[in-house]
């Protein structure tokens, strides 16, 4: 039997489009360019490309429906494609939560300074982001001869007797990606962190001291975290799709394919498919996994956020 | 455990009132968190440094090897040769350059204006669909733009905006990034002043532009670094081939790679190529500040 609140809801579910509308038109006439726009430029080409991922499409040819093909070959017969998800998961697991902090860190830090300090100080942690493909300074750090800024000082501080090839050895390639990866963490999510903190409520953190707050990590956990979440919920979906998207970086320092595959991301993967061999429902395939990939460990990340300062 | 939300709205007001020093900041902590952002600095700062003393190195001292960081011997040749060079150009620079400002300014302003607009409904209202486009935006943040960009440029080409201006300004301004960044700024502006703004007769538009735009400033104001910084640099994206409509940045990019007797002016196009968007980010993000505490209400 229906109470009289269920009766009402049930109502409000059957409302026709036109009372929608009525209601809600202004709010519909703001997001109406943006949507368009939207449905144009992303979401029809996302959809594409994800049902491109169902076929055999080499960009000269019509496209051939088959099935589930491309999924399982992937996830069954190609042994480099599971090197390149084991490299992106393990890659993604250090540099996702560690330049995470480092955005928080730095934004956190440099927040108190004066409007015109702290634009200076936030353009020089910024730097490596505003300078185009300024990560090339590292192929000439860790160059494989002795000319090398790395190989010098460790030749001249004996630690090392010749010059390592860095980018032709296994064991190095994957730790100096994850290096460089760093150097460049402070991009979009430090400045909306920077932008965040300004917004939180100064007379939080007076009444925070009435209240029995003692120190710094007592305020930026009660107050400070807290007063941002939306703020630190965006830097997560940053994060987590630029700790996964990883390519360029190696692509560009290790070459392709690098050495035994140590810097073969599931994104490197997806170049060779789509830019070298022309299997773009392959490398649809490749995108959509990855997407899955993404949507999975956002949940699992707002999940944990939603705990901050409780 | 303290809870500072939970205190009594009375309390607050008399203490915000008074001024409190920040207590319990060590020296011993402030000398070190001085010492370790100054180091991060530096290992930050180093290509920039690089990129400057670059342009002014004479050619001998740009092949040194290994590089030198420092410039001895400063000069001013390699700005000189571009200027020739430019000056013989087949296509003014101006135009190239009237390309990149229109580009940057037109692309800029609609990613920001459009996608603020749309944020505004979906951070501070429940509707039919609300909730699907706000999932919609968050998931298209994670599809890879490199498969997708093959359907792009057909649709591109079937509306017929190649070898226009709209194939730059039009996806820029669709970009999810900056619906989503504005859209968790204006979470946080208090329903109050929206429901003051509609007693006052304002329609959804006027809240917009008069309440959740001036309060969001620090938010608009990153996406302008972020949406100015992407356009300033753009060489057209493979959409743009007439040579009258093509960036700067494409023009520079010519020059740059007729061979290795341009590395010179090369460098000198690095830096005058970043002085702009540094301007401009110095500027901006010294006006990014406080506009919650200017809006008068306390929740």
């Amino acid at each position: 039997m229906l109470t009289s609140r269920q009766v009402k809801t049930s109502n409000r579910g059957r409302r026709s489009p036109m009372q929608v509308w009525k209601e809600h038109k202004g709010k519909y006439l703001l997001i109406l360019p943006f949507a368009i726009l939207f449905l144009v430029f992303t979401a029809i080409p996302v959809l594409t490309s994800i049902v491109i991922s169902f076929t055999s499409f080499n960009m000269l040819e019509a496209p051939t429906f088959v099935g589930l093909r491309n999924y399982i070959n992937l996830t069954v017969n190609d042994d480099v494609f599971l090197i390149a998800v084991k490299n992106t998961l393990f890659f993604a697991l250090i540099t996702g939560p560690v330049s995470y902090l480092m955005c928080f860190v730095f934004s956190w830090l440099i927040n108190e300074l004066s409007p015109k300090v702290r634009a200076v100080m936030t353009l020089v942690f910024y730097a490596p982001s505003i300078s185009g493909n300024a990560y090339m300074i590292w192929k000439l750090i860790f160059s494989s001869d002795m000319y090398g800024y790395a190989n010098a000082w460790m030749m001249k501080l004996g630690l090392a007797s010749e010059p390592i090839l860095f980018f032709d050895t296994k064991k190095y390639v994957f730790p100096i990606l994850i290096l460089v990866q760093l150097w460049l963490s402070l991009g979009v999510s430090f400045l909306a962190f920077i932008a965040g903190l300004q917004n939180v409520d100064k007379t939080l953190y007076e009444a925070g001291q009435i209240d029995g707050i003692r120190n710094r990590w007592q305020e930026l956990w009660f107050i400070t975290l807290p007063s941002m979440r939306p703020q630190l919920l965006f830097g997560a979906v940053m994060q987590i799709t630029a700790s996964l998207s990883v390519s360029q970086i190696s692509l560009e320092l290790a070459g392709f394919p690098s050495v035994e595959y140590s810097g073969h991301t599931i994104l490197t993967h997806l170049h060779d498919y789509g830019f070298i061999r022309h299997e773009m429902g392959y490398a649809s395939a490749i995108a959509t996994i990855l997407f899955f990939i993404m949507v999975f460990t956002n949940i699992i990340v707002q999940k944990v956020l939603r705990r901050v300062g409780a | 455990m303290p809870r500072v939300n939970a205190l009594p709205l009375a309390i607050k007001k008399v203490y915000l009132s008074r001024k409190f020093k920040r207590r319990n900041r060590s020296m011993i902590g402030d000398a070190f968190l001085t010492l370790f952002l100054g180091l991060f600095g530096l290992f930050s700062v180093w290509p920039l440094v690089f990129i400057i003393n670059n342009a002014f190195k004479p050619l001998n001292e740009i092949f040194i090897f290994p590089p030198k960081l420092f410039v001895q011997n400063p000069t001013l040749t390699n700005f000189q040769d571009l200027f020739i060079i430019i000056g013989n150009s087949w296509i003014p620079m101006s135009r190239y350059l009237f390309n990149t400002v229109f580009l940057t300014a037109a692309g800029t302003a609609s990613s920001v204006i459009i996608g603020s607009m749309a944020a505004f409904p979906l951070a501070k209202y429940v509707f039919p669909g609300s909730k699907t486009m706000s999932k919609m935006i968050v998931y298209s943040l994670m599809f890879n733009g490199t498969v997708t960009a093959l359907p792009n440029y057909v649709i591109m080409s079937k509306l017929g905006l190649i070898d226009t201006y709209w194939a730059v300004i039009l996806p820029t301004a669709a970009s999810t990034l900056g619906l989503f960044l504005m859209q968790n700024f204006m979470v946080q502006v208090p329903d109050a002043l929206i429901e003051a703004a509609k007693m006052d007769g304002a329609n959804e538009f006027t809240v917009f532009w008069k309440v959740m735009m001036p309060l969001s400033r620090s938010a608009w104001i990153t996406l302008i670094i972020l949406s100015f910084q992407n356009l300033w640099g753009t060489t057209g994206g493979g959409f743009i081939y007439s040579e009258k409509l093509k960036p700067v940045s494409y023009a520079l990019s010519q020059i740059v790679n007729a061979g290795v007797a341009r590395t010179g002016v090369a460098s000198a196009v690095t830096l005058i190529m970043l002085i702009v968007p540094i301007v401009v980010f110095v500027i901006s993000q010294s006006n990014v500040i406080s506009t919650m505490a200017t809006s008068g209400i306390k929740e």
